[in-house]
């Protein structure tokens, strides 16, 4: 891993309305409750880790972060202005890998993230081979995702961020089915990418090992 | 955003779904083991006659084509809903619906295709006679694409639901009913040595229609069935 | 008007507002259907060439007119919730299908009912009733779908999406079966209307379209008030209500 310094932060961080913020997020589902009148803002170069206990809505929010679920009320804005009206913005500059992560197992991790690439039409910033390296399946490239575990699965979907310039990383438990040396991999790509000035929103109770100040948290109470 | 990334995102669509049908072809073929299955339990139930089968050929094809279509629909939208792909899709940079049309498209490669090609071999089990299979052939070709494409709509709508099989067919099948009349009744027109373009031409506006509306209206019932 | 228009979407004024019109719609729908009613069956002359028994499309056309008028209701009302997010349009698409769909099943049964005198069988492929067939299998479709998604909000949407889908069909649809049906059609007499209708008969038959009209309203009107206490049901006003 590289050390952070100031010169290396990637992003600006200028304009206080830059980033992602949440106002009166309420949620119900089936007469039950999630979560009511949720506020935070996120700027870049902090960390949000939402904790809460099974089934207290935590992929709820995760997926309204991202646009795909619809809030019952409130709203969430990118860079000030609700993600609806930017969404081009918002989804270039956002990557989210979920419960499911989108891997294809009849594809190699290779033709994964080469699909990856293009959706995002990103240009990726090192060869696509260097990243399975990085992420440990080096030899793996070109068998097919279905021979792998479920962690090198996910692995393969965490190498879609290290490739993608994405400022804010949305990642719903992503300790899961690692084990501990890719779970401190993981860990070190977060704080990495925080401190280089970008986002990350995570569901995890995987304590982060970020400086004060840098990491916040919510708790949802059923 | 330019017209080559565009361009770009829909031919990897397209050649990730080819790959991905090559790579399970045993599943792919199904739908053409019952297509052939359908039709040849109709001289069994009806009457091996070639003259009756004759009278029946067009519709029979043509309804279990559309059966056929029917069956590989689920495979569009399943697999990309069950390992997320499609929630990736959604948050894609580009636009839903071209990359909608980019799978519809390698759907109608994989299912509407191996069915046209077919058609000559069941045209001769079912009597008819030579000069209707190029007309069977064109229907084909025109008519596949819009049971695909409006399939696929139908498919959006159901995919996250426990049970959407039977219900797909009740929201899909009154759909196909016009290219079902226009396109077997073509076919008997060409049987009976009468024109057929008007069938054609109005096959050809339905595939137009459906080609700029159905991808729009897929992207949208994706949309609020992922939420 | 806007304002009214967003006033509308509001479930609470929806309900004060229907709650007061609903007697003057109930009150209408049986005076109209009675005087149409008895105007049609007893005062009209009888057809010159059907008799009485032609005195069915009082039911039946305007069941017929109504199948089609409630299914663009529908989708209007189901494009509104789409787009505005309006949830009362939400409401007023889902409690019309069930009703477009048992207009759709009389004009069925009444258009097979008149065919057994006429046709010496209760079932004729014809236009008219093999168009009405799709449409019901049209509704069925949606109202399927609508009791296939657990979440409302999902549900209302993917079936606005539905609905629309389905205008867009239906003048193809409609268009395709006319056409199938007069390669097919022998001679058999297949207008259930006549194209020169007397003023006796005409009158009697706007009448009961107008009862339909007025009866849709108020059924409408009576299940969306119940939808709408439903889906209310954790908001203080309906509280006020139900402890009043």
């Amino acid at each position: 891993m590289h050390l952070a310094n100031t010169t290396s932060v990637k992003f600006s961080m200028s304009q206080s309305t830059l980033g992602i913020s949440v106002k009166g997020l309420t949620c119900r589902r089936d007469d039950r409750g999630l979560f009511r009148n949720l506020d935070f803002d996120l700027k870049p170069g902090q960390a949000l880790q939402i904790e809460g206990p099974n089934g207290s809505g935590k992929t709820t929010i995760l997926r309204i972060l991202c646009g795909l679920t619809l809030p019952t009320e409130g709203e969430v804005f990118w860079n000030g202005l609700p993600i609806e009206e930017n969404r081009l913005e918002y989804l270039t500059a956002m990557d989210f890998i979920g419960h499911a992560h989108g891997i294809k197992s009849e594809l190699t991790p290779l033709e994964n993230l080469q699909v990856a690439m293009a959706m995002a039409n990103a240009q990726p910033n090192q060869s696509l081979k260097a990243v399975l390296e990085q992420v440990g399946l080096r030899g793996f490239e070109d068998v097919p995702a279905i021979t792998l575990s479920a962690g090198q699965c996910r692995r393969v979907a965490l190498g879609r961020l290290l490739l993608s310039k994405s400022l804010l990383w949305i990642l719903d438990e992503p300790f899961t089915a690692l084990d501990v040396q890719g779970q401190a991999q993981v860990e070190t790509m977060m704080v990495d990418h925080v401190e280089q000035g970008g986002m990350v929103i995570l569901t995890s109770h995987h304590p982060l090992a970020l400086k004060d100040g840098m990491l916040k948290t919510i708790n949802l109470r059923p | 955003m330019s017209e080559a990334s565009l361009s770009n995102a829909f031919f990897t669509i397209l050649k990730r779904d080819l790959t991905l049908a090559y790579r399970t072809r045993t599943e792919m073929v199904n739908p053409l083991l019952f297509f052939i299955i359908v039709i040849s339990l109709f001289p069994l139930a009806v009457s091996p006659d070639p003259v009756v089968l004759r009278s029946l050929a067009p519709g029979v094809i043509w309804v279990a084509a559309l059966l056929a279509t029917l069956l590989s629909l689920d495979s569009m939208f399943r697999s990309d809903f069950d390992d997320g792909a499609l929630e990736q899709m959604l948050l894609s940079v580009h636009p839903v619906s071209v990359l909608v049309l980019g799978k519809v498209l390698a759907h109608w490669l994989v299912t509407g295709i191996p069915l046209l090609l077919l058609a000559p071999l069941l045209a001769i089990l079912m009597h008819m006679p030579s000069s209707s299979v190029p007309a069977l052939m064109i229907t084909l070709a025109l008519g596949g694409p819009i049971l695909s494409l409006v399939g696929a709509i139908g498919v959006a709508l159901t995919v996250g639901l426990r049970r959407g099989g039977v219900l797909l067919s009740l929201l899909v099948l009154p759909l196909y009913i016009p290219v079902l009349i226009f396109a077997a009744n073509a076919v008997s027109n060409a049987a009976a040595g009468l024109a057929i373009a008007g069938q054609l031409y109005f096959l050809g506006a339905l595939l137009a229609m459906s080609l700029t509306l159905a991808p729009l209206a897929t992207a949208a019932a994706l949309r609020i069935s992922l939420r | 008007m806007w304002l009214f228009y967003h006033k509308l979407g509001s479930p609470r004024y929806f309900y004060n507002l229907s709650g007061k019109l609903l007697p003057w719609f109930g009150w209408l729908t049986l005076l109209l259907i009675l005087v149409g009613g008895y105007w049609g069956l007893v005062l009209a002359p009888p057809d010159y060439q059907q008799g009485d028994s032609y005195r069915i499309i009082y039911i039946h056309v305007p069941a017929a007119w109504m199948s089609l008028f409630v299914y663009i209701v529908m989708a209007s009302a189901g494009a509104v919730g789409l787009i505005w997010k309006m949830k009362m349009a939400d409401i007023v698409a889902s409690c019309s299908a069930p009703l477009g769909a048992a207009f759709t099943f009389l004009a069925l049964v009444t258009g097979s009912l008149w065919g057994k005198p006429m046709w010496g069988t209760y079932w004729v492929w014809d236009a008219r009733l093999t168009s009405e067939l799709i449409l019901l299998f049209l509704y069925l479709g949606f109202i399927g779908l609508e009791a296939a998604i657990d979440d409302k909000r999902t549900a209302a949407n993917a079936c606005a999406v539905l609905a629309l889908v389905g205008v867009v069909n239906i003048p193809i649809i409609h268009y395709s079966v006319e056409w199938w049906n007069t390669l097919h059609q022998g001679s058999t007499v297949t207008r259930l209307d006549k194209p020169a209708m007397d003023i006796n008969m005409l009158i009697p038959l706007l009448l009961m379209w107008l009862g339909f009209m007025f009866y849709f309203g108020t059924s409408l009107f009576m299940r969306a008030r119940n939808e709408v206490l439903h889906r209310e049901r954790d908001t203080t006003w309906v509280k006020e209500l139900v402890v009043e």
